[in-house]
């Protein structure tokens, strides 16, 4: 089981995805990398852990249906806040097709964000321990002024998002949170097509060959430890948590 | 399997039980025009006597998978037509085509080597009618003119599309637990990546509002939006969330798309199919 996520380690499943994990070549990489971080690896093996988060210091998103909503939570807190960013100051010589999708954009992970927030301390009887804390964020050299930087980072977030929820699926117990999940991934999945049609207007671009796998016609699904690793290597969370408990 | 005798599992009893008139079924599907009625008639949704429904209730992830691999044959039938009807103009929207159509092919595939692999034998193709009675002509087969029935590729297009979101997304319930569950989430998100291009293709935005079909789209595919307009997410109203515009109405419709009953994806997708 790995032990900690919001840290730098390898992507080693993602190596076929192109970019959708990666803002490589944007110079954001390095800026702002996240270092705050639980230590990993620290002897729990492959032992049932007796404490699920032996770090009571550093909040863990928990196990099963919750841990699964918190880490939810966590990468709609991230969209929300990048969204907000851009609409507040959106690049020069915006297109009003791309200030319309982003500010629509901004709205629906707004609205998803403070939705989890809502649900996830309804579902814990309003045990406030146990919901994942309104995180930091810092984006380091992403230049917001940049329609390319922005975009870019728009559809890796939202690329991701998918992959996120595709992949989180099968750790739901409940099928009224699974149901729940798969409302907000649909519309992750627009979202993502959106953005990759104002990148690359007028291509197949908007499902992609370099995201939907050309046999078998399947949209990326990834674990949270892929997706956090991948998410912790933009340094862009600056509010250190764990995952000890989700694959 | 029979495809009539699989859907008809998906048919609601209340349907079935008051030998529901033609009225019925048209006030249930939308007014697609009489021609469109008769057409679904024969597909058995209102003919079949009341009987073996709790066995074959549909809410099974076998039943699942049939019900996804219908609509698959539809959607790549439809792009297969589509693409080779001349109607299509070259540049975006036949690259869009082709693209959405290699999906669907895949998708086919994939579902018939799924269900096989599990000892199940898959549904056969339908027969298909996209004029749904003579109420379209896409693929201009009937003369209605390139420009209209350019227009009416993009509107089936879309509600396709949209509809195949809904319908997986209804399905993913039936699926906790099974090994199809990721797969078919897989799919769904690729469904929902096709409708945003299409509806973006039509003008539209990308995401449902409310439960507008949008502009253009012919009145019989409002069954396709039905619902979209709920607010009410896991118990909680998401406009009571804030008072600004990420609460809006609009933005909170948009923020979530809505799942369509197995039922309700088995009505709109047999106003194209007809019965042997």
């Amino acid at each position: 089981m790995r032990k900690s996520i919001v840290k730098v380690k390898p992507v080693e499943k993602a190596t076929n995805r192109r970019q959708f994990l990666k803002l490589g070549g944007m110079g954001v990489v390095g800026a702002g990398l996240l270092v705050a971080c639980s230590n990993d690896d620290n002897g729990m093996g492959m032992m049932p852990d007796p404490d699920p988060n032996p770090n009571p210091a550093i909040f863990d998103l928990g196990q099963g249906d919750l841990g699964v909503l918190n880490y939810a939570y966590a990468l709609e807190q991230l969209e929300a806040d990048f969204y907000t960013k851009v609409v507040n100051s959106f690049y020069g010589n915006i297109s009003d097709e791309e200030m319309q999708i982003l500010t629509d954009l901004y709205y629906h992970e707004v609205n998803h964000r403070d939705f989890f927030k809502t649900a996830i301390t309804a579902a814990v009887d309003g045990n406030t321990d146990l919901v994942l804390p309104t995180l930091e964020f810092d984006y380091g050299d992403l230049d917001f002024n940049n329609r390319e930087q922005v975009l870019t980072t728009a559809s890796v977030l939202e690329d991701t998002g998918v992959a996120a929820y595709n992949g989180a699926g099968r750790l739901i117990s409940n099928p009224g949170y699974l149901l729940l999940a798969g409302k907000i991934v649909s519309v992750e999945a627009r979202h993502a097509s959106a953005i990759r049609t104002l990148l690359n207007p007028g291509s197949a671009d908007f499902a992609g060959d370099d995201y939907v796998t050309t046999d078998t016609g399947l949209a990326a699904a990834l674990d949270p430890s892929v997706v956090l690793s991948a998410v912790g290597d933009t340094g862009f969370i600056q509010t250190s948590f764990t995952a000890n408990n989700l694959p | 399997m029979d495809i009539i005798k699989f859907l008809d599992g998906f048919t609601n009893e209340a349907l079935l039980e008051g030998k529901p008139s033609r009225r019925d079924m048209f006030g249930t599907l939308g007014s697609l025009g009489k021609k469109a009625v008769l057409s679904a008639i024969p597909f058995g949704l209102a003919t079949m006597p009341n009987k073996t429904f709790a066995q074959d209730s549909g809410s099974d992830p076998v039943s699942a998978l049939q019900l996804a691999l219908t609509l698959e044959y539809l959607e790549d039938e439809f792009y297969d037509l589509a693409l080779q009807s001349g109607v299509l103009p070259s540049g975006r929207p036949e690259t869009v085509y082709m693209q959405i159509s290699k999906h669907e092919q895949a998708h086919v595939d994939f579902l018939i080597a799924g269900l096989e692999g599990a000892g199940v034998t898959p549904v056969e193709k339908p027969t298909f009618d996209f004029t749904a009675g003579g109420a379209f002509d896409p693929f201009n087969d009937n003369g209605v003119g390139q420009e209209t029935a350019y227009a009416q590729l993009l509107a089936l297009a879309q509600a396709f599309e949209d509809t195949g979101v809904r319908a997986y997304k209804g399905q993913a319930g039936n699926l906790l637990g099974s090994d199809f569950l990721t797969p078919a989430l897989q799919i769904h998100a690729v469904e929902a990546m096709h409708a945003s291009e299409v509806r973006r293709l039509r003008g539209l935005k990308g995401w449902i509002t409310n439960n507008e079909r949008g502009a253009g789209m012919p009145e019989a595919t409002q069954a396709v939006y039905n619902g979209e307009e709920n607010v009410v997410q896991g118990g909680v109203d998401v406009t009571t969330l804030g008072s600004d515009a990420p609460f809006s109405m609009e933005a909170s419709t948009e923020a979530y798309d809505e799942a369509l009953s197995g039922d309700d994806a088995v009505a709109i997708a047999s106003l194209f199919i007809v019965s042997e």
